[in-house]
């Protein structure tokens, strides 16, 4: 049905310019970084194509499953009260994971039971869907089941539109914004980058899997639609860089893991594989136990960081969310950091319209706000890390264990005198690690992260 | 239902609309044949690349969750990988 409407609505478009559709903005992919453009831009009175290569928004759209309340309260006041969201987070976990152990480190605070809240689960295929219908309400022109197939441009180079895999669907406008994720055909076709380097990407696969209500709350011990967000380190990536999670949503889990691209290459892990054992886990299954899958997912993720992200802009032309590879990986961040640079990108068209000027130079106010915005700020101060996390693999494989062994020697009730146990508990450390090499991981880790004030 | 499932359960469980034509090509098969590691048959999330008896690679786009990792990973850069049509391909109904 959604094809239809989209259908009706693209000729419409067209024969009320005379054959050439033409709007201010064509906006190419309806996540939160195109979403949040396209919504600002409309709501100013621009006339903005939504383009969605989904049947509706979201449909091609998954994450881990946690959304930041800011900057979306923003732009959407109190969202809370009317998106689908899942659970509201108060419970945030850390496992560092051995084979049969781990060492959780984690926060539970009630301040977060209350509003404004502090992060939200969501599934993307219900948010994305909802957000776009915020931006159709607002005035863009939503066109689903549609691909954007090449931008057009004019004889001196300039992006003019965007073809699209519908019959007639070239689309004309004085700016294209590339929203299209992280494959980002659109600006590889238009020479901004090349093929992403397999470093720069992390792979994600994902179960959604039905548990009811009540288990959720009693194995996450949960009240209401509070929800918990537990990120996994060490065992269940067998050392290659990245981590799992498990996401409490209303009534199911997400359930997921995530490893470099090229760790998976040079390891010869299989996703399918790794993803099942970390749900066999012996500390994972029992909050699993019971479950039916009903999804199975999995996307590229942009880790790259600051030194991976291509050219923002180009004449009549700008990158925002994924496809600028804007993820924040050690945090797990990326939605807000989408929502944020489509925010910054309205804000740059608008002063653009107002000068009649939408050449490089008028748009390059949108690098220049991405990088006075925490998107930027954060991104440069962990510029070092990919690179850091790729040479430096003990920190996942190593790491984990022997914390874990530390904490066993301690915690074993053996009868042994305090001083051997602590004694016991360093030695199981030494001997993995020289304290030479503890020192210099650790002055690594901070020299990586230029965070500190 | 157990937790297990192999990979073709899991797929069956997810939506698909299927294209009637690929949007997966190899583009040289021989190149495939003297592919060193051949990353495509254990980096794909749907195990959607099969090696075959003669020593090429076969694309099933059919359960594709054109997640792009085949093609980021060929060290040939021998995958002509695009989107599905319009409304094709897999559609997350929870995402």
């Amino acid at each position: 049905m959604a094809v239809d409407i989209s259908r009706s609505a693209l000729e419409g478009a067209s024969s009320m310019t005379g054959g050439e559709t033409r709007f201010d903005v064509a906006v190419v992919g309806a996540g939160p970084a195109g979403t949040t453009c396209a919504l600002l831009l409309a709501r100013a009175g621009l006339e903005v194509a939504l383009i969605e290569r989904g049947p509706y928004p979201g449909s091609k759209n998954t994450f881990g499953g946690v959304l930041y309340r800011h900057p979306l309260e923003q732009i959407v006041p109190r969202f809370w009260e009317r998106a689908p969201i899942e659970r509201k987070v108060i419970d945030k976990q850390y496992w560092l994971l051995t084979e049969d152990s781990a060492v959780k480190l984690g926060h539970r605070s009630r301040r977060f039971a209350e509003e404004p809240y502090n992060t939200f689960t969501v599934l993307r295929a219900k948010f994305d869907r909802w957000y776009a219908e915020e931006a159709r309400e607002a005035g863009a022109m939503l066109i689903p089941s549609t691909v954007a197939l090449e931008a057009i441009r004019d004889e001196r180079g300039r992006v003019i539109g965007v073809r699209t895999d519908r019959e007639q669907g070239d689309l004309y406008a004085s700016v294209v914004v590339a929203a299209d994720g992280v494959n980002s055909l659109l600006s590889r076709q238009l020479g901004l980058h090349g093929e992403l380097r397999p470093e720069h990407v992390a792979l994600g696969v994902k179960e959604v899997i039905a548990l009811g209500e009540d288990r959720i709350r009693e194995r996450f011990n949960l009240e209401g639609d509070e929800g918990a967000d537990i990120s996994l380190l060490g065992a269940v990536t067998k050392g290659m860089v990245g981590g799992g999670f498990i996401y409490t949503n209303r009534d199911t889990v997400s359930v997921g893991v995530v490893a470099n691209a090229d760790a998976y290459r040079r390891s010869g892990n299989s996703p399918v594989d790794l993803l099942e054992e970390m749900k066999a886990h012996p500390l994972i299954r029992p909050l699993l136990e019971g479950g039916q899958l009903k999804e199975y997912q999995a996307h590229l993720i942009p880790e790259g960081g600051f030194d991976a992200m291509p050219p923002l802009c180009a004449d009549g032309l700008l990158v925002v969310g994924d496809a600028a590879g804007l993820v924040n990986a050690a945090f797990f961040e990326g939605s807000n950091h989408a929502i944020l640079s489509g925010q910054l990108a309205a804000e740059t068209i608008l002063e653009a319209k107002s000068k009649g000027d939408f050449s490089a130079q008028a748009l390059a106010g949108y690098e220049r706000r991405l990088r006075q915005s925490v998107t930027l700020r954060d991104l440069k101060g962990l510029r070092r890390l990919p690179g850091l996390l790729h040479s430096h693999p003990q920190y996942f494989a190593i790491y984990p264990e022997l914390l874990n062994e530390a904490a066993h020697h301690f915690l074993a009730a053996d009868g042994r005198p305090k001083r051997d146990k602590v004694r016991g508990a360093l030695k199981a450390v030494t001997a993995r690690r020289s304290p030479w090499q503890l020192l210099r991981d650790l002055w690594d880790v901070w020299r990586g992260t230029n965070l500190w004030p | 239902m157990a937790l297990a499932l192999r990979i073709e359960d899991k797929l069956y469980i997810t939506k698909f609309r299927v294209d009637d034509k690929s949007h997966l090509k190899i583009k040289d098969k021989e190149k495939c044949r003297q592919c060193i590691g051949r990353p495509c048959l254990t980096c794909c999330p749907v195990r959607g690349y099969q090696l075959q008896e003669d020593g090429t690679v076969a694309a099933d786009y059919e359960g594709c969750l054109e997640c792009g990792t085949c093609r980021v990973l060929c060290p040939e850069q021998n995958l002509e990988w695009h989107y599905p049509t319009g409304g094709m391909g897999v559609i997350y109904r929870y995402g």
